[in-house]
């Protein structure tokens, strides 16, 4: 009956991610009255697990999984929900959870709820809390089945210490050939950039940076926060910055702690994109920019005089924090 | 080669969203519906392999006759022919459900779906479909090219992108990248035309069955006031976000 979380890994170490659905899992797992498993594939030290109060983790380690195929990873997923009994599976929002989500839920006959903000707001029957509409509303969904799968919004509930002792155990789910009717030939990743799905922190600029040769100071901003760097669509379709980092409705979501939009507008495409952001400062010449609307702090002004300004106030805020 | 492309109809991004009936249903009073952006993507590439290498394309739709001309733009567009299946959609599985039983029965080699809707955001049909089929399946998919069987495409991951090989019959969740937004196609007037008298087939569902419902909605709490700084006092901008949002 134990409640089962996927905790991804990249490279063998865990996601942030893992220990929030560790968290979100275990405070469900006290409501109810039973445990937390975790599920991890080619994850090299588990241990962490049991500063979140993961109860039980089983281990798997495949080199035939060591890179990521969904229908494969569902596999393994819902055999270790079959061997726990588990009637609540939760897993992330990354492009790989959201991408093996469906699939694990078909093989069990699970109702699935995605973007789910908050914990169940009731447990008999099984409602949680969604979003939907582009940020611009929430939705209760009831899943109506015996076994249930969501998806968490990230950063939506957050990461809690709660120490348990985590038993461990090694898993071999059997893996039939079928599952990797797609098979990847090569990944081109940026290395050693802090990415907009990982990042707490995420800096934005849009077509008032007036070239792509005026992105060092967001750049230079972003390296003093440890954030990510974005751009609006104008700017990925002028060829300023690369696709990847559009960020909007057509572009990456965003569900950062903090969101800086420098010289971006707030086109309502833009907003529905980052609007999961949890608190929004922006920098604008222009006191009318749409923007200004949603944010939470504001300052009007000359990107080209208050960035570099903040850049120098942030360095030495850092040296004495 | 058949495509199937399904379409979702959905309010425009620029739509103001209201409920009624106590916050249970979506007021769709004074609404513009569009192609779910994500399939309008998906719709363009499946033209691309019409136009270059004699595709056949179908678009479908589960939803009432309110949808239809949702469909009859993506035949405007350059669709070959539409199926509307006519139910009202309850939830992701039900969709999924019937889109697969259109695919049991139309011999297609190739699916292509938005990776999510812009109304209800599941994101889920696409990989529903192809865990009820067993078909092979690439979500994200930001670029899908096709010969013979055999299939090329890149995946959208978080920090970069992948190139996979897979073989039809195949289902992608589509996005931008697929094509690009200068690619997307207006319909003009001979498509339009021409669109009046193509094959818009109607077909009843299969068994009713959900496994989740929408119970209500809600609208965000209104947002307080932003808090402008001066561009002169930085310092207290960094305070703010330090010891009252503590984000830094």
């Amino acid at each position: 009956m134990s409640i089962l979380i996927y905790a991804e890994s990249a490279e063998g170490k865990f996601k942030k991610v893992a220990f929030e659905l560790a968290s979100y899992a275990k405070n469900v797992a006290e409501t109810l009255g039973t445990s937390v498993t975790a599920i991890t594939i080619n994850t090299n030290d588990v241990s962490e697990l049991s500063d979140y109060g993961v109860d039980k983790v089983l281990k798997v380690n495949n080199p035939k999984l060591a890179g990521f195929t969904a229908k494969a990873y569902a596999d393994a997923i819902k055999q270790a929900a079959q061997k726990e009994n588990s009637q609540v599976i939760i897993l992330s929002s990354t492009t790989d959870s959201l991408y093996l989500a469906p699939l694990v839920s078909i093989s069990l006959e699970a109702g699935f709820a995605s973007n789910v903000v908050g914990l169940p707001q009731k447990l008999s029957p099984f409602q949680v809390k969604r979003n939907g509409f582009s940020n611009k509303a929430f939705v209760t969904t009831e899943i109506t089945t015996p076994i249930k799968v969501l998806s968490i919004s990230k950063n939506s509930y957050g990461i809690f210490e709660n120490k348990s002792s985590l038993a461990e155990e090694d898993f071999n789910p059997s893996i039939e050939e079928t599952d990797f009717g797609v098979k990847v030939v090569s990944v081109e990743k940026a290395s050693g950039k802090v990415t907009i799905a990982d990042a707490d922190i995420v800096v934005s600029a849009g077509r008032g940076l007036k070239g792509p040769e005026n992105w060092g100071m967001i750049e230079e901003l972003a390296t003093v926060l440890g954030a990510a760097t974005a751009c609006s669509k104008p700017v990925s379709d002028l060829g300023w910055r690369p696709h990847g980092e559009h960020v909007g409705q057509t572009g990456k979501p965003v569900a950062a702690n903090l969101y800086i939009a420098i010289g971006v507008s707030g086109a309502i495409q833009h907003i529905a994109g980052i609007n999961s952001s949890k608190v929004k400062v922006v920098i604008n010449t222009d006191p009318e920019a749409p923007f200004f609307k949603v944010a939470d702090y504001g300052v009007v002004g000359d990107a080209f005089e208050i960035v570099p300004k903040l850049i120098e106030k942030l360095k030495s805020f850092k040296a004495n924090n | 080669m058949n495509i199937l492309v399904c379409i979702s109809h959905v309010p425009d991004t620029t739509s103001k969203i209201n409920f009624t009936d106590n916050d249970t249903l979506f007021d769709t009073n004074g609404v513009q519906f569009v192609i779910n952006p994500n399939d309008e993507f998906g719709l363009t590439r499946a033209i691309w392999f019409q136009e270059q290498q004699g595709a056949n394309v179908t678009v479908v739709n589960v939803g009432g006759p309110e949808t239809e001309p949702t469909l009859r733009k993506a035949l405007a567009i350059g669709a070959n022919e539409a199926i509307r299946v006519n139910a009202n959609p309850t939830d992701g599985f039900f969709v999924a459900k019937q889109l697969a039983e259109v695919i049991k029965n139309g011999n297609y080699d190739l699916v292509i779906a938005g990776k999510e809707s812009l109304d209800y955001n599941g994101g889920m049909v696409p990989g529903m479909i192809a865990g009820l089929l067993g078909f092979n399946f690439i979500n994200s998919c930001v670029a899908l090219t096709i010969e013979g069987n055999s299939v090329t495409a890149s995946r959208e991951i978080d920090g970069g992108k992948e190139i996979v090989n897979s073989q039809l019959p195949l289902i992608i969740g589509g996005q931008k990248g697929l094509v690009e937004e200068k690619d997307l196609r207006i319909p003009n007037m001979r498509g339009i035309m021409t669109a009046r008298t193509k094959v818009l087939t109607i077909i009843e569902p299969v068994g009713g069955e959900s496994k989740t419902a929408t119970v209500k909605f809600e609208k965000p709490a209104p947002k307080s006031a932003v808090k402008l700084v001066s561009a002169d006092n930085l310092d207290e901008l960094i305070s703010l976000l330090h010891n009252e949002a503590k984000v830094i």
